[in-house]
């Protein structure tokens, strides 16, 4: 499937261009544009980030594969983070994270059949002092126990 | 107490509420002194970075060449991943204009006509707050080329965002510097230093986010303050975070120095049921444990902590009460080092594998007595063995925590080697007893 930036965010990446001496420096910005536009990252998107960004597409794919907020598949509406390291895990994140499994009937990674969910064991969020949390897409819940986040699971349509 | 980076005062995050406190006014007073009378007053202020090695910052600027026709850049880190550590989304939150300004006099000093603030891809929230106050100010001429007009200078420097994308290694200098180039971010070998090679092979000076907030306060208020606060080798308030089994977690602006126990049983509520303290992370979890008998007298600053054998970090401060399996945190925290090891040096991204499969097996009740030793053998073959120090930040925890704790991990280990079939493979367990007969 092709992929093409909307006008729109061909002209933010302009914008975003103006920041860096170099083309190359803002692959990690445009690529989360085009994350925010397609959903994730595919080929498609790899080759279409290249192209405008004068990279090779080895090189973008590089950087695509790296860092683990770019999303190599579509994922869910509402993309589940739990954080078990050890701050969330002293204050319950494993029973979180338990009940968030059971309940969506989803593994680390694992998208649900009708894309409403996906769920991903996170490390260190930030939230330590607010322990244990959890993150829907761009937003923190803290200071949960398991009846709250999945009260949490439940308000999301 | 007096508050240098979190200063209680209501919205003070917003520009306006910022000026009427003094706001702007230390880059104002830089911009009337030479670049080396500010990095002279930043050096003896004692100032120490907040990111984790505490070194010098005064020192660091100083490092930056003088008569060099390269652009020169200011990366300001605020990547915070070191799990235990959530200080630098406090000053996003309630104090990004100190750490503008601090950013402004910074690049002033150092010479630096852009400025890149790194913050993790999961902090969209302060992102965007930080965001505000940076196109604010921006709108009031204090960055950017109005900058001329509003401090009546020559100067001008421009401030940028770079978003991270949840890697942890990108909180490494070096590495960050890859990632703001669009590059995967691997840590470089140094030499040569950023100072000489940095951003795009141009001089460049990175500093903490804590680091670069400590600066206009200094700048207004003259060394000899700053340098009276605290602890004389490690100067200033330093922002500790509290985690774990704690009745009032959270972050604590307190002078240097200051005691371990009154931070965690003052300030922090003390532990939760009152249960006793087993073992205490001082600065996030790359830094070696202290167990819950150690803790008496111990002061948190850099030179303190160095002597009981730990280090202060980013000030992350993890309590762990009597009940902990300290076992299953040591697997969790060698699961980060595995899952963070960027896989460029061989001992980093197969010891930190092979830690987590040992770990693992420990919890599940199937290790053996030799198995201690492996994880020692392994975390020492790390340490000291590769480009960063996140080498060093995976061997520290399992080194210092089996070493300290080691009746933890003998009461749950067999003392006999099993060679039952499974063996015959060849696996790790057999280079860790290479004596072993295999039966064909």
């Amino acid at each position: 499937m092709e992929f093409k930036f909307s006008e729109e965010n061909l002209q933010k990446i302009e914008q975003i261009l103006k920041k860096y001496p170099t083309k190359q420096a803002a692959v990690m910005p445009v690529l989360y544009i085009a994350q925010e536009q397609h959903g994730w990252i595919s080929n498609e998107v790899m080759v279409e980030t290249a192209s405008i960004l004068e990279m090779n597409e080895e090189d973008v794919f590089g950087v695509v594969t790296f860092y683990t907020m770019y999303h190599k598949k579509e994922m869910g509406k509402y993309h589940i983070q739990v954080c078990t390291n050890v701050s969330c895990m002293l204050r319950g994140g494993y029973q979180i994270y338990d009940a968030v499994k059971e309940k969506l009937g989803l593994d680390n990674g694992d998208v649900s059949n009708d894309k409403k969910f996906s769920l991903e064991e996170v490390e260190c969020m930030g939230s330590c002092g607010t322990a244990p949390m959890i993150a829907v897409n761009e937003d923190y819940f803290e200071n949960l126990d398991k009846e709250k986040a999945l009260q949490i699971l439940d308000s999301l349509n | 107490m007096e508050k240098i980076v979190l200063p209680e005062i209501e919205n003070f995050h917003q520009l306006d509420v910022y000026i009427q406190n003094g706001g702007y006014e230390a880059a104002k007073s830089a911009f009337t002194q030479t670049t080396d009378q500010i990095i002279d007053t930043v050096k003896k202020s004692g100032l120490r970075g907040r990111g984790g090695a505490a070194f010098s910052a005064g020192l660091k600027w100083s490092f930056m060449p003088k008569n060099n026709d390269k652009p020169k850049y200011l990366c300001v880190n605020g990547d915070e991943s070191e799990p235990g550590s959530f200080k630098d989304r406090q000053i996003l939150e309630r104090n990004p204009h100190q750490l503008i300004e601090g950013a402004i006099i910074a690049c002033y000093a150092i010479g630096a006509k852009s400025a890149y603030i790194y913050v993790r891809g999961e902090y969209h929230k302060w992102i965007k707050l930080l965001q505000k106050a940076l196109d604010d100010a921006y709108d009031k001429g204090f960055v950017g080329e109005k900058m001329k007009e509003t401090f009546a200078t020559d100067f001008f420097c421009n401030i940028y965002i770079h978003k991270g994308a949840g890697a942890y290694i990108c909180g490494e200098e070096s590495s960050l510097m890859n990632s703001i180039e669009g590059q995967r971010g691997y840590p470089r070998v140094k030499p040569p230093f950023p100072a000489q090679n940095g951003l795009w092979g141009n001089p460049t000076t990175i500093n903490n986010v804590e680091t670069i907030t400590n600066i206009p306060p200094i700048i207004k208020k003259g060394w000899e303050w700053f340098s009276a606060i605290g602890e004389p080798k490690h100067p200033g308030t330093i922002l500790f975070g509290v985690s774990g089994h704690v009745n009032n977690p959270g972050v604590f602006e307190l002078p240097s120095g200051t005691l371990l126990t009154e931070i965690i049983y003052k300030y922090a509520g003390g532990v939760i049921g009152d249960k006793k303290i087993k073992c205490v992370i001082p600065g996030g979890s790359s830094m070696p444990p202290l167990r819950g008998d150690q803790l008496e007298g111990v002061k948190m600053d850099a030179e303190s902590l160095k002597a009981v054998g730990s280090a202060i970090g980013t000030g992350g401060i993890m309590v762990m009460d009597e009940d902990t399996d300290l076992v299953r945190v040591l697997a969790r925290i060698a699961k980060f080092y595995y899952h963070e090891s960027c896989g460029q040096c061989t001992p980093c991204r197969e010891g930190t594998g092979w830690m987590l499969k040992i770990l693992n097996r420990l919890v599940r009740g199937e290790g053996t007595s030799k198995d201690l030793d492996l994880l020692v053998t392994i975390a020492k073959n790390i340490e000291g063995n590769t480009i960063c120090a996140l080498g060093d930040a995976a061997a520290w925890p399992v080194k210092f925590m089996i070493e300290r704790f080691r009746e933890e991990f003998e009461a749950i280990v067999k003392d006999e080697v099993s060679l039952e079939p499974k063996n015959k493979v060849h696996s790790m367990r057999h280079t860790a007893n290479p004596i072993a007969p295999v039966q064909v």
